[in-house]
């Protein structure tokens, strides 16, 4: 009896390796995998709340809209109204959240206005679009367009 | 854009898998045709490749032993990596491929070695003293049996493993083929037939792999060459290129026949930018060289001399020519854009994480590992299993 | 999973914080005022876009402001989202000129050769948020999933930087950002929509084109978008349950 299990101590002991390999792994699981995950899938879902909690750098026109209401029912009137602020203002989210302390910078009344109405065959026929050159070789736009509601009737 | 060609998506531009990717499926391909060239003796008799058996084994240990290497260099957080042990995602096929290479890295290659070893451990262990006695100690676990009976039974089980570990080798090297053969997002690598393509190409630089190193060992201990050996490893490395080359050539036709929406795109990528590695290195070079050598060996009678030089040189091309087609299926795959209107270009370089210089250091070092094994486990000499009386199981 | 009492009352705490005045709040949210909507339930939601490829003036408006917003690498050139400009002979649907510079984001020049032949028109293009997603299904470790909202996230902690998420996207979305050595893609701005807002990218889109929708409001527009229009997916034979839809995608479209 005792010889047979002598030519087994090996496996046995192999075995053990295994045995006790398998439960540091189990063990390391159990430390090392992070508390939310699996929560409502395969991920942590403390990944959401990262995603959730990233800093805003547009305000979103509704943050502009409560201070200046005024700009905001010239331009509703107009063929402008559902071009946001930001759209040509920039990102102010810094300025909505310390109006005094940020000033934004007032766009280019050329430049900006040049980046969506410079005509292109790209460009949907129905869309207000002009060559720059011909239509105003210099100069401020805002000279005969309000921009805030631009249309010259 | 430089090295751009056509439209390409404006995130395409850098490849995401480099060199080092390449060197991934090249490694464990070859560590799955060792394996299966070990298995011939082992579990299907084939008597005359015994002297290259116990190499084999020590050849897969090594390689498998480097294989997650590039993939650490790769990785954007390597000290992340355990994660995918810790929460692996069960539907991700590189996830499940950890625990499919700790299966076979552990249960088969490392119990088989172990086994089929432990007498010649525990040998090493009477004989040798100092730091080296211990190592031998702690390798046969402290247990000096090697009794007939306990032999016996580890001959068994090492045989029993053997057959697993067949259908584990299989599915190894077949899961990196699927890691790629699932994308439908790429039409390069989506193919049923991409795990069975990169098996037999497996097996087929195995095979090579090991008939060079067994030239090269038996030089280096100034002893003959076994020609019954090498010719029928020579025999089986034709075999398995047949079948290889034609399930490649069953591919593209395939492609070609169908012609499908992404056809004109790869087509032009190969007949340009995958010209050499493809056509030259891969197909010409690598593939119906060798064969034809192998061809001329087995179909001609020639001088044992005659055959050797060609059994060395088709060996060597055929290596060459796996490692182009991993190379082929991995740059290959990237170099087109998904819009297939175009193009970009792999800028591969030397001396930093993923270039040149770290993938010759891994291809390097399996030799390195290899050689460490040999001097502590020598595949041969008069303990060598080969050339005892083995009890008939 | 084990559960402790630690972890049972933070839990528990969780679901009490997220349903509780769930009333007060929404009225907030809707009207954007994100500070006084801390509450934001993801199972009220499953968030899509709608594109209208034929108001789209290629301003690259949507572009600038992503990157702003988002904190997206400007060197090397990664996109989250971007514009493309299809140039068309209607005889060769097969074989349209593709071309977006710097991603759109300086705008487009006119055309070269300006051929009223020619078809031309631009597509914006982003995360699609598949529903069925190839890029989620072959992650290794869950650092990229579909949130109970319908948005595809990543986690930045979690991601190793394998990029095999890269390979599966058939739509060109991901990239590797070189600063954090992870993943990053358009999240549809979840900072923003989860309070109220709306993505960046349709914020300053001036002509309408880019919405953000919310398929579970029954009140939203995509309804009426999607009924009245003949609307397409990028690449619909990837059954990727793409939530990006398109008016005008025209068949040259890659």
């Amino acid at each position: 009896m005792a010889r047979r299990t002598s030519t087994h101590v090996h496996l046995l002991r192999m075995a053990g390796l295994f045995v006790v390999g398998i439960t540091a792994f189990v063990g390391l699981r159990w430390v090392m995998v992070p508390a939310d995950f699996g929560e409502f899938g395969h991920y942590r879902s403390g990944a959401v709340l990262d995603n959730m909690n990233r800093p805003r750098v547009f305000a979103g026109q509704a943050a502009c809209v409560e201070c200046h209401t005024d700009v905001a029912e010239l331009r509703a009137k107009g063929r402008h109204a559902r071009v946001a602020c930001e759209a040509c203002h920039g990102a102010l989210a810094a300025h909505a959240a310390s109006p005094a302390e940020v000033k934004p910078v007032r766009p280019d009344a050329r430049a900006t206005c040049i980046v969506c109405h410079t005509a292109s065959l790209s460009k949907p026929k129905s869309f207000p679009q002009v060559l720059p050159a011909e239509h105003a070789p210099e100069g401020s736009c805002a000279a005969c367009h309000a921009v805030h509601n631009p249309k010259i009737s | 854009m430089p090295g751009v060609e056509g439209f390409i998506y404006p995130n395409e531009l850098e490849l995401q898998w480099s060199v080092l990717i390449v060197l991934y499926p090249f490694i464990t391909g070859l560590v799955a045709g060792a394996f299966i060239l070990a298995s011939l003796e082992r579990v299907f008799n084939v008597e005359a490749v015994k002297p290259t058996y116990r190499l084999a084994l020590l050849t897969a240990l090594a390689f498998l032993l480097v294989a997650p290497l590039p993939l650490q260099l790769h990785l954007g957080h390597p000290e992340r990596s355990l994660e995918m042990y810790l929460t692996p995602h069960t539907q991700s096929a590189m996830a499940m491929f950890g625990f499919v290479y700790l299966w076979y890295l552990m249960v088969v290659l490392v119990l088989e070695i172990w086994l089929d070893y432990r007498r010649d451990i525990v040998l090493r262990w009477r004989a040798s003293s100092g730091l080296v006695k211990h190592l031998y100690g702690a390798m046969a676990l402290w247990s000096d049996d090697i009794s007939d009976a306990a032999l016996s039974l580890d001959d068994r089980i090492g045989r029993a493993l053997t057959v697993i570990g067949i259908p584990s080798a299989f599915l190894l090297h077949g899961y990196v083929g699927f890691i790629f053969g699932s994308i439908k997002a790429n039409p390069w690598w989506s193919t049923p037939l991409m795990p069975i393509v990169f098996l037999f190409s497996a097996i087929v630089s195995g095979i090579a792999c090991i008939l060079l190193l067994y030239f090269v060992t038996c030089w280096f201990r100034r002893v003959a060459v076994d020609m019954a050996c090498v010719d029928t490893i020579a025999k089986y490395l034709y075999y398995a290129f047949i079948v290889d080359f034609s399930l490649e050539m069953l591919d593209l036709i395939h492609r070609l026949y169908e012609a499908d929406e992404s056809f004109r795109a790869l087509d032009f990528m190969v007949k340009t930018r995958l010209f050499t590695s493809q056509i030259v290195l891969q197909i010409i070079v690598g593939t119906l060289v060798p064969l034809g050598l192998l061809a001329a060996t087995q179909l001609v009678a020639l001088r044992e001399q005659t055959r050797r030089v060609l059994y060395v040189i088709a060996g060597s091309l055929t290596l060459i020519g796996i490692f182009a087609m991993r190379w082929n299926v991995v740059i290959g795959g990237q170099l087109f854009s998904k819009s297939f209107l175009g193009y970009t270009s792999y800028k591969m370089q030397f001396a930093t994480r993923e270039g040149l210089l770290p993938a010759i250091v891994l291809m390097i070092l399996p030799f390195v590992i290899l050689w460490v094994l040999i001097r502590l486990l020598p595949p041969w000499g008069h303990d060598d299993r080969a050339s005892r009386t083995r009890p008939r199981p | 999973m084990d559960q402790d009492r630690r972890t049972f009352l933070g839990q528990t705490g969780r679901l009490l914080v997220l349903t509780a005045s769930a009333g007060v709040a929404w009225e907030h949210v809707l009207a954007g005022r994100p500070e006084e909507a801390p509450n934001y339930r993801a199972t009220d939601h499953w968030w899509a876009m709608s594109i209208d490829i034929e108001t789209c003036i290629g301003c690259g408006n949507c572009v600038r402001a992503c990157k702003t917003e988002n904190d997206v690498p400007r060197e090397p050139q990664t996109f989250r989202t971007w514009v493309e400009r299809y140039t068309v002979d209607p005889a060769d649907l097969e074989h349209p000129k593709v071309e977006s510079p710097d991603g759109g984001y300086g705008g487009f020049h006119e055309l070269e050769v300006r051929n009223p032949d020619l078809k031309s028109f631009f597509v914006p293009k982003l995360c699609n948020h598949c529903a069925h997603s190839p890029c989620v299904q072959v992650c290794p470790v869950g650092a990229t999933f579909e949130s109970q909202d319908g948005v595809v996230l990543v986690d930045r902690e979690y991601c190793l930087g394998c990029s095999y998420c890269i390979q599966a996207c058939p739509y060109g979305c991901r990239f590797i950002d070189p600063r954090t050595h992870t993943v990053d893609k358009c999240n549809f701005c979840y900072h923003r929509i989860t309070r109220g807002l709306t993505t960046a990218c349709c914020e300053t889109c001036p002509t309408g084109t880019r919405v953000l929708a919310d398929l579970k409001d029954p009140k939203d527009p995509i309804h009426a978008f999607l009924r009245d229009h003949k609307v397409q997916v990028l690449k619909p034979q990837m059954a990727t349950g793409s939530k990006v839809f398109y008016n005008g995608l025209d068949g040259s479209v890659r």
